[in-house]
């Protein structure tokens, strides 16, 4: 955090007629960071990220890239970007060396360097063996790649990658993420995504966006915090009376589950855990389960996203993933 | 910047079969064309001789095969520009362009260059033919580069009405089908003024009115003029057509 940031985003709102898809998002990207943009569809994402890359005008707000304003001055802005968008703008009827070479051309970087530059795009992006090639004939997760290389192929200080990963086998989304969070250490990487593990394994800070408002912004760590929710799930053979569970100390109340299990709410920074174990094995409740209830990243995505935010007490109900709520008949 | 994309406009041109077939089937309409006249020519030449003030032979040949010639790229024309900025935005390439640190004026001039560089190809194969005149008689250098100043000029104007017409559409036939029909128009405005004497505004505007003079080896400056601020309108038309396409999506 101690750098410059490399994109600043102040306020930016657009509209599509009478709609307005994004309503005064600011946010700003340093380098060295990968931020994760998440929402739902339709929520602006793309839209957002249109708007950074140049291809849309904003209604209002300001964009600067590396210290250009985008508005001002559009060309110096655009030199320090790369974008991938959803789709990704290849020319099928051009192998990737011509396609590469034309895009080094776009950024005007010179005649002389623009063999090392494309070796070097498609050295990154495991393309060493396809420079002949019709991009046409090409599979999906090599011309996804095909446009990442596109995207870096100018070094840009910022890389913006629109649901890159969107179509590809497990096998290639693992290497692009990989190759995403190697971007990071360089560039400032932006990356739009449904994908919500997607988001925890590449990225170190998270925004969400819905309805055109972000709804939050922090860090992964910070994330980590907020999915610690301060609830035990335990279960026993032999289940004894809540209120006797409810008299630990730190324990501010006690839920049963549909499952057999009680969920044991307590205060943040009293933990009874230790005091539970010990009384279920000094008054022989036959515990067989005990664990910190965690709030998963979809949870977090969906409390923020969904209209009506239920309260904390009944979200913290819904169990860690959803595959385990689907046991109950 | 220009020159890098109008030169990859060329040769996605040339990728695509389209082009050889365009050059093919107009190379053979001309070549017909040309002999045809050729043969006339050499029919009567016997009579000519005989005769006071008949017309040589650039003169009978070469303003008959470039009014067939401006003609058929009435047709050929919407079929190349057609794809330039339609296709590109109905395959979302437009965005590499959009989001290259290039300037829309940079973009539609650099696509306007490429098809122009074609249509010059196009012109200079056409431009053969009259020339191959040369090994068997003299030639009226004066008349023939006239009638092909004026071809350029023309085809140049075709092409400008072609990219505005594709920068409109995301359908590359919609371009195509607009662009015949607004040239077939241009071009027979003069219809309009046939009853009237000359002087009618609206059979000013005609193309061929416009492209006429240049056949007949008269070179009006107002005639160029005309030309050129077609192609000026058009073009500024195309660029401020996709800046709209950034602020209004």
């Amino acid at each position: 955090m101690n750098t410059a940031a490399l994109v600043e985003v102040k306020n930016l709102s657009r509209f599509y007629g009478a709609l307005q898809a994004v309503k005064g998002v600011s946010f700003t990207i340093r380098q060295g960071e990968v931020l994760g943009f998440l929402g739902p569809n339709g929520a602006g994402k793309t839209t957002t990220m249109q708007i950074i890359s140049g291809n849309l005008a904003p209604s209002g707000g300001s964009i600067s890239i590396n210290g250009h304003d985008l508005l001002e001055d559009p060309r110096a802005a655009k030199s320090q970007i790369g974008y991938l968008p959803e789709n990704p703008p290849l020319y099928r009827e051009l192998t990737v060396d011509e396609y590469l070479d034309y895009r080094a051309a776009l950024s005007r970087i010179p005649l002389a360097r623009r063999k090392q530059a494309r070796n070097h795009a498609k050295a990154r992006c495991g393309l060493e063996n396809t420079g002949g090639r019709l991009i046409g004939n090409l599979s999906k997760g090599y011309q996804q790649r095909v446009g990442i290389a596109q995207a870096i192929i100018h070094l840009p200080p910022v890389v913006i990658l629109d649901e890159p990963t969107v179509g590809l086998d497990p096998i290639q989304i693992r290497e692009i993420r990989l190759l995403i969070r190697e971007l990071g250490e360089e560039h400032g990487v932006i990356l739009s995504t449904h994908i919500l593990p997607e988001v925890q394994t590449t990225c170190d800070r998270v925004q969400i966006i819905n309805n055109g408002e972000l709804v939050l912004s922090e860090s992964i760590d910070g994330l980590e915090k907020h999915m610690k929710s301060a609830s035990l799930t335990v279960a026993f053979h032999r289940v004894p009376a809540l209120e006797i569970l409810e008299k630990v100390p730190g324990v501010n109340s006690v839920q049963p589950e549909t499952n057999g299990r009680l969920r044991i709410f307590h205060e943040p920074e009293r933990n009874p855990t230790e005091e539970i174990l010990r009384m279920a094995v000094k008054k022989n409740w036959g515990l067989y389960e005990i664990r910190p209830a965690r709030l998963s990243l979809e949870q977090i995505f969906l409390d923020l996203t969904t209209e009506a935010v239920p309260d904390i007490e009944t979200t913290t109900e819904i169990p860690a993933s959803a595959n385990e709520s689907r046991t109950e008949p | 910047m220009i020159l890098t994309i109008g030169l990859r406009e060329l040769k996605s041109i040339f990728l695509s079969p389209l082009a050889w077939a365009i050059l093919s089937v107009v190379q053979l309409i001309l070549a017909y064309l040309f002999l045809g006249r050729v043969e006339i020519y050499q029919l009567y030449q016997s009579q000519f001789l005989a005769m006071d003030g008949v017309p040589g032979v650039t003169e009978f040949v070469v303003p008959d095969l470039l009014g067939n010639a401006a003609i058929l790229f009435l047709l050929v024309v919407p079929l190349l520009t057609m794809r330039l900025v339609a296709e590109e935005r109905r395959n979302r390439t437009l965005t590499l362009l959009f989001s290259a640190p290039v300037s829309m004026t940079e973009i539609v001039l650099g696509k306007y260059f490429g098809i122009l560089l074609f249509l010059l190809l196009l012109l200079l194969l056409t431009a053969l033919m009259p020339l191959s005149l040369v090994a068997g008689a003299s030639l009226d250098f004066g008349l023939l580069g006239s009638g092909f100043l004026g071809l350029a000029l023309l085809v140049g104007g075709f092409a400008a009405v072609g990219l505005f017409m594709s920068t409109l559409t995301q359908y590359s036939t919609v371009a195509a089908i607009s662009t015949f029909g607004a040239l077939l128009l241009f071009w027979i405005l003069d219809w309009s003024g046939q009853g009237l004497r000359s002087g009618n505004l609206i059979a000013y505007l005609s193309l061929f009115n416009h492209y006429k003079p240049f056949l007949d080896g008269i070179f009006d400056s107002a005639d160029a003029i005309y030309h050129v601020l077609l192609i000026t309108t058009f073009l500024v038309l195309s660029i401020r057509r996709l800046d709209a396409d950034r602020i209004g999506g």
